[in-house]
């Protein structure tokens, strides 16, 4: 564990007891884009503190380019920050903030014009220089705040939460922005969040936590399709979870409601263990095409969510969530209708109940 | 479009609320105002002229304004400094948490605490005879030696600073509240020290209300009349005490004179006003 650009080994943070982050080993490569993802309070944000400085870990190590910065002071550290409030100085303007960096720096006037009329057209706000913070958007108040962070050229850029504070429609361009200028200037780059979309759609890697613990760490493909936890499970995407009965676990099957559903692979509890069987809603199918599973319930709900509608099939005590893709042709079902759902066995998996 | 506006009738209704201000403001403030305005033109033997405000460049009122101005700018300039020192300890100082409360709950106290009681209080504790006096001298300090006197400039000063400095403690602590943490972060982040931070971001955003409190304390001691007069006895020449001695005195009697001065420091008064809501704006903008 000592070949990352960025390496957390062993760390720990408590505050006043209360355990924060606990046994967190992490490498980050350069130029890579990781996400921290879990809910409020899991301790992503601490972790991203105790990496730009700001909190020190009760235990464990952070080294930043082969360099032990565990106590180093965040002003020593060569880190660009992007806060969730923005933090822009208001008595500054956009340029002022831009080059405050390289002002405290002590870099020259004219270097520092350049560099501020550099980062402006990166942001696609080059006449935006002499405006004041409190006249600029929420969108471009961020995106001044990413300028700022770059301006001193840091060699790991952090983000947290920085889109939480904007409307649904900037948060979708501004993430594609972030994203192009991180593959711009290959930048290693820390992004907290809490929206799932947010990191699957920017990250090479995600770290999913929970209660100050990593859950699973991975690729986007490997979190949302193989979740290790089944905490993993249902905080990344929208999951179905069905209590079944391990029917045979060789050759893989299930019993639910005295029906066999099977699963794509042996499974590894006895005959007759309870478990949870789960499987995205995209995998299953209205009607009997979709795979050789085949269930039956009555349309609970219908909600049309634009691009995608999603059906709430009820089983009996459980249901079963599906989207279908939408199209015009495409006949709604109703509620109260009785439908047959299909799904592949290899759309399954099974986990312990809890 | 017609339907986005209000009716006449709404708007009214929501002027009539404010309707007790309005009487309230004209009956004591803008009624009073506009007699001070109209009686300073008056003569002694009765009839309207200027003179009143050509004497408000004699010697005797330029004095008066002068000491004035003297006093109400040390006390702003001190009751600022040590207010905002105060106020900057119990909200970012890492003091116990009790103290803050403590402190604020004194300061709207002291700040109210004015007039007689006021001068009375000090003359118990820091006059010729009074307790803290006495106690110096049990350590063989005797005050008056050293020159000190309660009822001279400095003497005066400290009594206003009773008031001064609680008051700039609660008029500047929301501001220094409204310094964000983040900020503080973001440019140690780029590289500044606390020291940087302090000159380029917390003072520059902070100025605006350090400045527009401090108007506001120079405008509290430039008005006061009461303490000054239960302490000196009027023998020291302020502002407010000119005014009193030309309208009610016996000597130096010249009710038009003293409106005319009155009126001078109406002047200086709402212009103080005027400059702090300025800058009160500004701060709003900035740690609102």
């Amino acid at each position: 564990m000592s070949g990352g650009f960025l390496t957390l080994e062993g760390v720990r943070k408590e505050f006043k007891g209360k355990l924060a982050v606990d046994r967190f080993d992490l490498e980050v490569a350069p130029g890579e884009f990781v996400s921290f993802l879990g809910p409020s309070g899991c301790g992503k944000t601490t972790t991203l503190r105790m990496v730009a400085g700001f909190e020190h870990p009760s235990a464990g190590t952070v080294r930043l380019a082969g360099k032990d910065v565990t106590f180093a002071k965040p002003n020593e550290r060569n880190i660009g920050m992007v806060f969730q409030s923005y933090a822009l100085f208001p008595n500054m303007t956009v340029a002022g903030n831009i080059g405050f960096g390289l002002r405290v720096r002590k870099e020259s006037a004219a270097a520092r014009e350049r560099r501020v009329a550099e980062l402006l057209e990166l942001i696609h706000l080059p006449d935006k220089g002499k405006s004041y913070p409190y006249e600029l958007s929420g969108g471009q108040q961020q995106r001044v705040a990413l300028a700022r962070a770059l301006a001193i050229r840091p060699q790991l850029l952090l983000l947290d939460e920085p889109l939480s504070a904007l409307d649904a429609k900037i948060r979708v361009e501004l993430r594609s922005e972030i994203r192009r200028i991180q593959r711009e200037l290959g930048i290693t780059t820390i992004y907290v969040t809490h929206d799932q979309e947010e990191a699957l759609s920017l990250s090479d890697r995600i770290v999913v936590m929970s209660a100050g613990q990593m859950e699973q760490v991975g690729t986007p493909f490997e979190i949302y399709n193989f979740p290790k936890t089944s905490f993993v499970a249902a905080f990344v995407g929208t999951l179905n979870q069905l209590h079944c009965t391990v029917a045979d676990a060789g050759s893989g099957a299930v019993a639910f409601n005295g029906q066999t559903i099977r699963v794509g692979s042996p499974i590894q509890f006895a005959k007759g263990t309870r478990v949870l069987m789960m499987l995205r809603p995209e995998e299953l199918h209205l009607g009997e095409e979709g795979g050789d599973n085949r269930l039956s319930g009555k349309v609970d709900t219908v909600t049309f969510l634009g691009g995608v509608v999603r059906v709430r099939v009820g089983l009996g005590d459980s249901n079963l969530t599906l989207d279908i893709l939408n199209e015009r042709t495409l006949r709604l079902p109703t509620v109260g209708e009785q439908q047959t759902l299909s799904f592949p066995p290899h759309a399954c998996w099974v986990m312990a109940e809890n | 479009m017609g339907g986005a506006q209000r009716p006449p009738q709404r708007r009214l209704g929501q002027w009539f609320g404010v309707l007790p201000f309005f009487v309230f403001s004209s009956l004591f403030l803008i009624g009073p105002t506009l007699i001070l305005a109209y009686r300073s033109f008056e003569a002694p033997q009765g009839g309207l002229t200027l003179d009143n405000y050509r004497q408000l460049t004699s010697e005797l009122v330029l004095n008066a304004y002068g000491m004035s101005v003297r006093i109400s700018l040390t006390t702003a300039l001190v009751g600022g400094l040590f207010g905002f020192l105060l106020a900057w300890a119990v909200s970012m100082g890492g003091l116990p948490r009790p103290f803050r409360s403590i402190t604020t709950t004194f300061s709207g106290v002291a700040s109210n605490f004015a007039g007689v009681p006021l001068a009375a209080a000090f003359i118990f504790t820091l006059g010729r005879i009074g307790l803290v006096t006495a106690l110096f001298k049990v350590f063989g300090i005797d005050l008056y030696e050293t020159g000190f006197s309660l009822y001279s400039f400095l003497g005066l000063s400290l009594v206003y600073l009773y008031f001064q400095i609680p008051l700039m403690v609660l008029v500047v602590l929301p501001a220094l509240d409204g310094l964000k943490r983040d900020w503080r972060e973001a440019a140690e982040n780029l590289g500044a020290t606390p020291g940087q931070y302090w000159r380029y971001v917390a003072l520059p955003v902070l100025l605006p209300s350090i400045l527009g409190t401090m108007i506001l304390l120079f405008g509290n001691s430039f008005g006061a009349h009461a303490t000054a007069y239960a302490l000196t006895g009027g023998l020291f020449t302020l502002g407010t005490l000119l005014i009193g001695q030309q309208i009610s005195g016996d000597v130096l009697h010249n009710p038009g004179l003293g409106y005319a001065v009155a009126m001078g420091m109406v002047m200086i008064m709402a212009l103080s006003i005027l400059i702090y809501s300025l800058l009160q704006r500004r701060s709003e903008r900035w740690l609102g």
